[in-house]
């Protein structure tokens, strides 16, 4: 049995349904990220397992125990906000301390474990200040220790790090995965910034209004994304509008160009318009004369070789420093794709003829040519 | 000094001239009780009358428990409004907004035709349940200043995350409010207490109606009577709520520090 068992628990707010049929098993010390666009109900189904909002239908386990009626203070679970609340009137080391008076320790036992907690959070100097003389970073390693002092059997942390600067986030995201692990507690993380939950989680839920779109590891997500959806909230993501010419070899045509999917279009009809989705890291670029990259592309599409060829023009080329993304134009569809900067090479210029290839195996074809 | 700095302090000297220089003239009337010298006989008058003592120490009373029974009832009532009915703000602020519109004079003739000696509830029958009626009568005045004071406090923390992180940390209810939030409201709440003590401590028209001895009939008594012992309760009833005024500040100052978000 899961540590944490979430089974079809639905939320409702009057006529409308904001959490629809929600079923999650969560292991012992696994990290589960909740992936999802405002409003897709991720931070509603965590308040939910929090005892902040009381499911419509549906039940919650931990350890076996139903703690779907339980009130918020008698679950053990710990909680991190977005916003840190930490108490304004109480020191470092009162807040790390609350829950620990609260479950009325001895004085002694909440001293020693006040000291423990803020020492793992990096911060044992810091006790005596109060919240509102500390960085950003550090309210939200002190709302880390807070969570963390009661040793709650579930770790639950809200968009922990949004209100952060990027590279503070960087570094704390890396911070919470260690402690995570080293504490070995379940937790369940929300988050609307894919690279967060990429980075951080053993899998990951990815919702959309309401509804579970995809479970799995970071590695399915992203490379195996099973919904459209998916497919393009996770990653950045090129479509493409074309039409199917041969469903069984998995032949389509984007702008005139043919190009080939190994992955299954047998479900569409020949002349269905389709959407084609391409990762930008899956297509390379090369740098060659118009003609001759012309006679590349058509050569291999007769030859129906190992990797996709399409001929376009560099429509916009942007540094974004290790990177620099390019975007070229094919004629009703572009692609963008990212090469690394390369300090000895000058970077293409716009208007410049260019091939794009890209294996087979990473052209996903979709129902309908909506994108 | 550039011209827009010059203008403010134009504005804040005539604000201050228009506040001063009355409150200057009171309290040069206030000691010429000796004919052709300045002395301090009129507050020699009014300290030495035990009508003062005992009309001040009343209303100070009242003011107290205006006080307490207030915050009793505001506080609670804007947590769960901030918590939990948002939507009820607007109604909550036209109800203690009612006594700046509704004079004292309609509200305590009303009174004394619901709580009358012969009424179901006769509040005025005895002096003591009198006085426990200019209290809640008291707390009606005072409603619209203590209510936005504390309002504005709550509004000024979170108080449902912070509410929410103390559950999560195994609070209680009465934990929450008496651990988490009273404590960083508090500045919010001696404001509305000064207000109420400003209120209640000269208010004349509730006392005088329900014939309480209280510190406003006398001022009125001695006003009536009298030519410069007036002058001089004016100027110790100025520097009385001036001195809870610094109190306050003080105190709050001393949070501030500590509440600071």
């Amino acid at each position: 049995m899961a540590f944490l068992d979430i089974t079809d628990v639905r939320k409702n707010y009057g006529p409308q349904t904001v959490v629809h049929k929600f079923d999650l098993d969560v292991e012992r010390g696994e990290f589960i990220s909740f992936l999802g666009p405002s409003g897709c109900g991720k931070t509603t189904t965590l308040r939910m397992v929090a005892g902040f909002e009381v499911p419509t239908a549906g039940a919650i386990r931990i350890d076996g125990k139903d703690i779907t009626r339980l009130r918020p203070n008698q679950r053990n679970v710990g909680m991190v906000f977005q916003s840190y609340a930490l108490f304004p009137n109480m020191t470092v080391a009162d807040n790390v301390a609350f829950g620990l008076k609260i479950a009325r320790k001895p004085a002694t036992e909440i001293a020693g474990r006040v000291a423990e907690m803020l020492k793992i959070i990096k911060l044992p100097h810091l006790g005596e200040r109060f919240p509102y003389q500390l960085s950003g970073g550090q309210q939200q390693r002190v709302a880390l220790a807070r969570a963390l002092a009661i040793s709650p059997k579930v770790l639950l942390l809200d968009e922990p790090l949004s209100a952060l600067d990027a590279k503070i986030r960087v570094s704390l995201r890396e911070e919470i995965r260690s402690l995570q692990r080293s504490l070995g507690i379940t937790t369940i993380y929300v988050t609307h910034d894919q690279e967060e939950a990429l980075s951080m989680s053993d899998r990951i839920v990815v919702m959309n209004e309401g509804r579970v779109e995809q479970i799995g590891t970071p590695f399915e997500i992203y490379n195996n994304p099973r919904t459209r959806f998916v497919a393009s909230f996770v990653g950045t993501l090129n479509l493409l509008k074309g039409k199917v010419v041969d469903p069984v070899a998995g032949k389509i045509v984007i702008d005139g160009q043919e190009v080939f999917s190994s992955k299954r279009i047998g479900h569409l009809q020949a002349g269905e318009a389709c959407a084609a989705a391409l990762r930008p890291e899956a297509a390379t670029l090369h740098q060659t004369e118009l003609q001759e990259a012309a006679k590349i592309a058509s050569s291999f599409a007769r030859e129906s070789g190992p990797r996709n060829r399409m001929v376009g023009t560099i429509e916009e080329v942007s540094f974004l420093g290790s990177v620099v993304r390019i975007r070229v134009r094919f004629q009703e569809n572009a692609i963008s794709l990212d090469t690394f900067n390369n300090p000895n090479a000058t970077p293409p210029a716009r208007g410049a003829q260019v091939t794009v290839t890209f294996g087979r195996e990473d052209l996903l074809v979709l129902e309908g040519a909506e994108g | 000094m550039n011209q827009q700095k010059i203008g403010s302090w134009i504005a804040i000297i005539v604000g201050m001239l228009y506040f001063i220089v009355p409150l200057i003239g009171t309290f040069e009337f206030s000691l010429r009780m000796r004919r052709g010298e300045y002395s301090f006989d009129a507050y020699r008058v009014v300290f030495g009358d035990p009508n003062f003592q005992a009309t001040f120490g009343y209303s100070t009373l009242m003011a107290v428990l205006t006080i307490l029974v207030g915050v009793l009832i505001v506080v609670p009532t804007s947590y769960w409004i901030q918590l939990r009915l948002p939507k009820l703000r607007p109604l909550v602020e036209f109800i203690t907004l009612m006594p700046l519109v509704i004079p004292a004079i309609v509200i305590v003739f009303g009174y004394l035709r619901l709580y009358n000696s012969s009424s179901i509830l006769p509040l005025t029958a005895t002096a003591r349940s009198t006085d426990l009626l200019l209290v809640f009568s008291y707390v009606t005045l005072a409603l619209p200043y203590l209510y936005r004071a504390v309002d504005t406090g709550m509004r000024a923390i979170d108080v449902r995350v912070l509410t929410e992180a103390a559950e999560n940390l195994g609070a209680s209810w009465p934990t929450i409010l008496f651990k988490v939030i009273l404590p960083n409201v508090r500045v919010a709440i001696l404001s509305g207490a000064f207000l109420t003590f400003a209120t209640v401590i000269g208010e004349f028209t509730m006392a005088s109606l329900l014939n309480r001895p209280a510190f406003g009939p006398y001022l009125q008594l001695m006003g009536a009577n009298r030519a410069y012992e007036p002058s001089a309760l004016a100027v110790i009833a100025f520097l009385v709520t001036w001195a809870c005024m610094g109190l306050i500040n003080v105190v709050g100052r001393g949070k501030q520090i500590k509440a600071a978000p």
